[in-house]
């Protein structure tokens, strides 16, 4: 049984990281090809750093994901403190639902419900190129905040409701009794949502297809428009760094966690 | 005493209330307006109508969304219980590898499933040096369903595994006590309490296989049209949004529909994500 176990989560794993292992031994070759490997070059990561274009979109994408992400998190960290305090009733109810509908809708019915949106409101506006960095903000803060909120609530939840009430008590004002007694309780919340913005914002391709326009690509639509036709292997570099960078991060925090659990441990 | 500042806490809410309006639910009720609109704006049923043609590709999406669901089921609950299993130290490493894979590019790793099914490709050559004969994998259903189990696999392992972390373990041990074998006490204890966790993970898989257009295009070669494809054409090759958003319309209701019959069979008080 224990082989068994062993095998099989090998066997998933294997599954899993086939692709990846493959697109990093194939960003290393010394042709063009993605299928016949004939020799070790660097030529690929050389050229990637040449690439103008992808390195826009990668600046790109990050921008866009800061951006999105803070945004959302300010939002939705406002959004759940006052979702929190309203009464249990048809109004709250909706207001749940609503924010439900992005996580459970398909994606591409998101996306293209939002560009049906942006065009519309571009022709009444006679600006035919509405979409670009600015509709694409709009659609990654919305898809981002119901993650950001879901994460802030259930902290709000646990947290104590008569500290707020006993900072005022105590002569803060309802806003600096918010940031000095609230905030750093529900902080973890907060902090996980933002996380989860800014990934969903760099990954994102099938919403961020139907709301960019020709004037901001951001990395996974330039890589979409590659593999219509052929991907060439610098995109293989570029995935391989990526994949590596975080790697490198987790086992950092993994490392971190484990440090800090042995020291709560040895404490109790 | 608890009114105090209440409604100024309350307004903290109203730009996320006027947002979702504005970005949630206006681009729903745009995409009701475009389904039953022509291209210059007046009524018509014309665009539902026409949807009849596209039955036999639905039914295919929610076939293939089926299967690819099923596989990803038989695939995570073992080894989400394995996981489980393991020493805490261990199990935080394996659920980081699990989870590893989603921060690239889908795209990317979708493309690199072409080079391994190829006719040419890594695996038939790796066959071939044991003189086994090419097997066409390539633009084929099979292919298809492989890149849906392939990229929401985790969706599938992530809240299974969560929920089995938490399991009552002396749950378990009055199983085995009152004289359960190992089988026994899989299918009658470890199963149903594992329930909410395979129920999340049915809708996170099965939504997005349901939906996809990438991966269809890829490693079916075109000849598997998805729901997916037909309304990425509509909306960046022919320029049809009213057919497009009645495409939408008729795939949103349709996810809704599955949803509640998904959740007719599992009462879970408060929706709960992973």
């Amino acid at each position: 049984m224990k082989i068994f176990s062993k095998l099989y989560t090998f066997l998933v794993f294997l599954f899993l990281y086939a692709p990846i292992i493959v697109l990093i031994v194939f960003s290393f070759n010394s042709s063009s090809s993605t299928s016949m490997f004939s020799g070790f070059s660097l030529q690929w990561y050389k050229a990637l750093f040449q690439d103008e274009a992808t390195l826009t979109a990668l600046y790109n994408t990050v921008i866009l994901a800061v951006v999105s992400s803070v945004i959302a998190t300010v939002l939705g960290t406002a959004a759940a403190v006052g979702i929190d305090k309203l009464k249990k009733g048809p109004f709250r109810a909706g207001v749940m639902a609503t924010t439900n509908i992005p996580m459970m809708n398909p994606e591409i019915v998101t996306g293209v419900s939002m560009m049906l949106l942006f065009v519309f409101v571009g022709k009444i506006v006679g600006d035919g190129a509405v979409l670009g960095f600015g509709t694409m903000l709009i659609a990654h803060v919305t898809f981002s905040l119901p993650y950001v909120i879901l994460n802030v609530l259930p902290k709000l939840h646990q947290t104590d409701k008569n500290l707020a009430e006993a900072a005022q008590d105590l002569g803060c004002k309802p806003v600096s009794a918010f940031f000095k007694v609230v905030l750093p309780s529900i902080m973890p919340g907060v902090i996980t949502g933002m996380i989860m913005a800014f990934t969903l914002s760099l990954d994102d391709f099938i919403i961020s297809y139907f709301t960019s326009g020709p004037g901001f690509q951001t990395l996974p639509i330039a890589i979409f428009s590659m593999t219509k036709k052929r991907v060439k292997p610098d995109m293989y570099a570029l995935s391989a760094l990526i994949f590596v960078s975080i790697l490198v991060l987790l086992i950092i925090y993994n490392i971190a966690q484990q440090k800090s659990e042995d020291k709560s441990k040895k404490k109790g | 005493m608890s009114n105090r500042s209440s409604l100024g806490a309350k307004l903290i809410a109203a730009p996320y209330i006027v947002w979702s309006a504005l970005f949630i639910i206006a681009p729903l009720i745009f995409v009701v307006y475009y389904s039953f609109t022509t291209a210059d704006g007046s009524f018509t049923f014309a665009n539902m109508a026409e949807l009849g043609k596209y039955a036999p590709t639905f039914l295919r999406s929610i076939w293939f969304g089926i299967v690819a669901t099923l596989i990803c089921l038989v695939i995570a609950f073992p080894l989400a219980y394995f996981i489980s299993q393991k020493t805490d130290k261990v199990q935080r490493t394996l659920v980081l590898l699990v989870m590893l894979p989603m921060w690239m590019s889908f795209l990317i790793r979708t493309y690199s499933w072409m080079a391994l099914l190829q006719d040419t490709g890594l695996i038939n050559g790796f066959l071939s040096k044991f003189g086994i004969d090419p097997v066409h994998m390539i633009n084929t259903p099979g292919a298809v369903i492989l890149g849906m189990v392939y990229n929401f696999l985790p969706y599938m392992i992530m809240p299974i595994y969560s929920v089995m972390a938490k399991l009552d373990y002396s749950m378990v041990e009055a199983c085995q006590d009152l004289g359960g074998n190992r089988l026994t006490v899989i299918r009658r204890c470890i199963i149903p309490m594992s329930m909410p966790g395979v129920v999340s993970g049915i809708t996170m898989v099965f939504v997005p296989s349901v939906s996809t257009f990438y991966i269809s295009q890829k490693l079916g070669g075109g000849s598997f049209d998805l729901i997916g494809d037909v309304i990425e054409r509509q909306f960046q090759q022919s320029y049809n949004y009213n057919l497009g958003a009645a495409i939408s319309l008729v795939l949103m209701v349709l996810i809704l529909i599955c949803m509640a019959v998904m959740n007719h069979f599992t009462e879970d008080e408060e929706g709960m994500i992973i």
